[in-house]
């Protein structure tokens, strides 16, 4: 009896799931099948012929390959900040969890401001065009680090502290040299979390809209995310053309999600259980 | 952890001080820097060139505005309602997902997989979804009799229908909490209850939603200044529109950036820094606090 009310509950549960979850990313697929004319109609319906290796030809060739472009520079931002960020926050991780500084107390409330506070716009655009890095690569790659070193500096510090101090004792008596305890000892040992920081990361800046937005403008320097609105105009958006591009951007999460699921979730649920 | 600090003193380049230095540099300047400097900025009208001291004459514009108003009482309004659905939402799913279901290998998987998805992909899709003649919810809703509101066109209505999306977008990630959280609720407890014949609602009641007090109080806070925070899907969906129904402190901000008003647009920011201070510092001393007796 009891088997038979978690089968019919998991049912209701699949079917409920594939309603909610499931079908607006079928119609996005769908949508990318279809021509122009019909995909205007903006239905659930299956797609009259297939054109979505013309829909993805017109995509990618839009504004003289932007979409390329796009790819590009949201694949260097992301690698470059994410590496980055991967160094930097494991350095600043370990030595905070290891030593006990006076610094300490104000490092954890400047991390705690980081993950709170929204960044200020207008005052980072002026500081930006001072240092000439404003609507550059540079700039982008520089503020997504800036931005996201809280949330890693949090992840190692918690791994660290989990990994016995003997073994630094017993590096340095070996002979080891004080930076050798860090790249070759502990910065290996780190790196379960290191990947699920990788993964996390890349995930948030490759899908960043609002960031490159304020602080990459231009054409020749759109992110991925920012393509989207070659398709969208007031009077006659292109709705093959743009639920292309949406499944196009959709693909490297995807990607990411079948591989590294496990990362992804444990990442994000650190510290969850602990409090 | 308590070993001796003079050891760690008498050989300091293990542990070398140094190492905070890269991250301090780019994190100083590129986000310390500015919110420093907001505080001055927003006191004047401002240029990019020049600035010209004001005083508190944008943060007076800023409450005298109807429409700035509105947007903050929007940016309250949604964090409150995302976070709430986010936590009840989740908190269900998470009960089901660690209850004795079939197929749950791919419900987490669907029920998780939007939050890695694009906001702004996302957020036209939903838009589509939710117009209100040629959309598929509304359709849907035709086929069994019901007529589907304007869901982003109603300005009553607008706002919380960015919020049901985010809620669509974001539960995964609270459902993956609550199940770390309830995975590692000992399971003598239960056993415990069940000697005492508790029945599933007292279970859930006295033992499930005190133990699990962690994972909600992470998914308040993260969902909560989400939402205070949140631009890119009320900007993908409404631009903050119809007129100004659905603007937020963020669209606001964005809004007045653009139009080149760069002293308000700081301004707007000082808003939503002392807006989160006021609301988020207290919440989560709430919900850390030492637990009573439960």
């Amino acid at each position: 009896m009891k088997q038979r009310t978690s089968i019919i509950g998991g049912l209701a549960a699949i079917a409920g799931s594939f309603f909610v979850f499931v079908v607006p990313f079928i119609f996005i697929i769908l949508m990318a099948f279809k021509d122009k004319p019909q995909s205007g109609l903006r239905d659930f319906s299956w797609p009259q012929g297939f054109h979505l290796w013309d829909n993805l030809v017109q995509v990618v060739t839009t504004r003289n390959w932007m979409m390329i472009t796009a790819f590009i520079n949201s694949a260097l931002i992301t690698v470059i900040s994410v590496t980055a960020l991967v160094v930097l926050a494991a350095m600043v991780g370990f030595v905070l969890a290891r030593r006990k500084t006076r610094l300490n107390g104000l490092i954890e409330f400047l991390i705690l401001a980081g993950l709170m506070i929204p960044p200020a716009v207008v005052p980072t655009i002026w500081l930006l065009q001072g240092l000439k890095l404003f609507g550059t690569l540079h700039g982008m790659i520089l503020i997504e680090i800036a931005y996201n070193l809280p949330f890693s500096i949090i992840l190692y510090r918690a791994f660290v502290a989990t990994i016995p101090r003997d073994l630094d004792e017993a590096a340095i008596i070996d002979g080891a040299r004080p930076l050798d305890v860090f790249f070759r000892i502990i910065l290996p040992m780190l790196w379960p979390v290191t990947v699920t920081n990788i993964v996390v990361q890349s995930v948030g800046i490759f899908n960043d809209f609002t960031n490159p937005l304020y602080y990459l403008p231009g054409n020749q320097n759109a992110t991925v995310q920012l393509t989207l609105y070659n398709f969208q105009s007031q009077f006659n958006t292109a709705y093959n053309l743009l639920f292309t591009n949406i499944l196009l951007i959709t693909i490297p999460p995807l990607i990411v999600f079948l591989f590294f699921n496990r990362q992804i979730v444990a990442g994000m649920t650190a510290g969850a259980v602990k409090g | 952890m308590a070993s001796a600090p003079t050891t760690a003193r008498s050989r300091p380049s293990t542990y070398p001080v140094w190492f905070f230095l890269p991250a301090a540099i780019i994190y100083g300047a590129l986000f310390l820097a500015p919110t420093f400097a907001s505080l001055y900025f927003s006191l004047t009208r401002w240029t990019l060139f020049n600035s010209v001291f004001i005083g508190f004459e944008n943060f007076a514009q800023f409450f005298r505005e109807p429409f700035l108003i509105k947007g903050l009482i929007n940016t309250v309004l949604y964090a409150v309602v995302t976070s709430t659905l986010k936590v009840v939402i989740g908190m269900g799913l998470a009960l089901l997902l660690t209850s004795n279901i079939i197929a749950r290998g791919y419900l987490r998987s669907v029920v998780f997989f939007p939050v890695l998805v694009s906001t702004v992909g996302v957020g036209i899709t939903f838009t589509v979804l939710m117009h209100p003649t040629n959309g598929m919810i509304n359709q849907g809703l035709a086929l069994m009799g019901i007529k589907g509101p304007g869901w982003l066109t109603d300005p009553n209505l607008a706002l919380f229908s960015v919020a049901l999306v985010d809620v669509w977008k974001g539960v995964g990630l609270a459902t993956v909490i609550y199940i770390a959280g309830l995975v590692a609720i000992p399971r003598d407890y239960y056993e415990a209850a069940r000697i005492d014949g508790a029945t599933s609602w007292q279970n859930f009641w006295h033992v499930t939603l005190p133990l699990s007090r962690p994972a909600t109080a992470t998914v308040i806070t993260l969902s909560f200044i989400g939402g205070l925070r949140t631009f890119d899907l009320i900007w993908a969906m409404t631009k903050g529109g119809p007129g100004f129904a659905s603007d937020t402190v963020a669209s606001v901000i964005y809004k007045q950036y653009q139009a080149g008003f760069y002293g308000l647009s700081t301004a707007g920011n000082v808003v939503l820094f002392i807006l989160i201070g006021i609301l988020v510092v207290p919440l989560t001393m709430f919900l850390n606090r030492k637990q009573g007796h439960e």
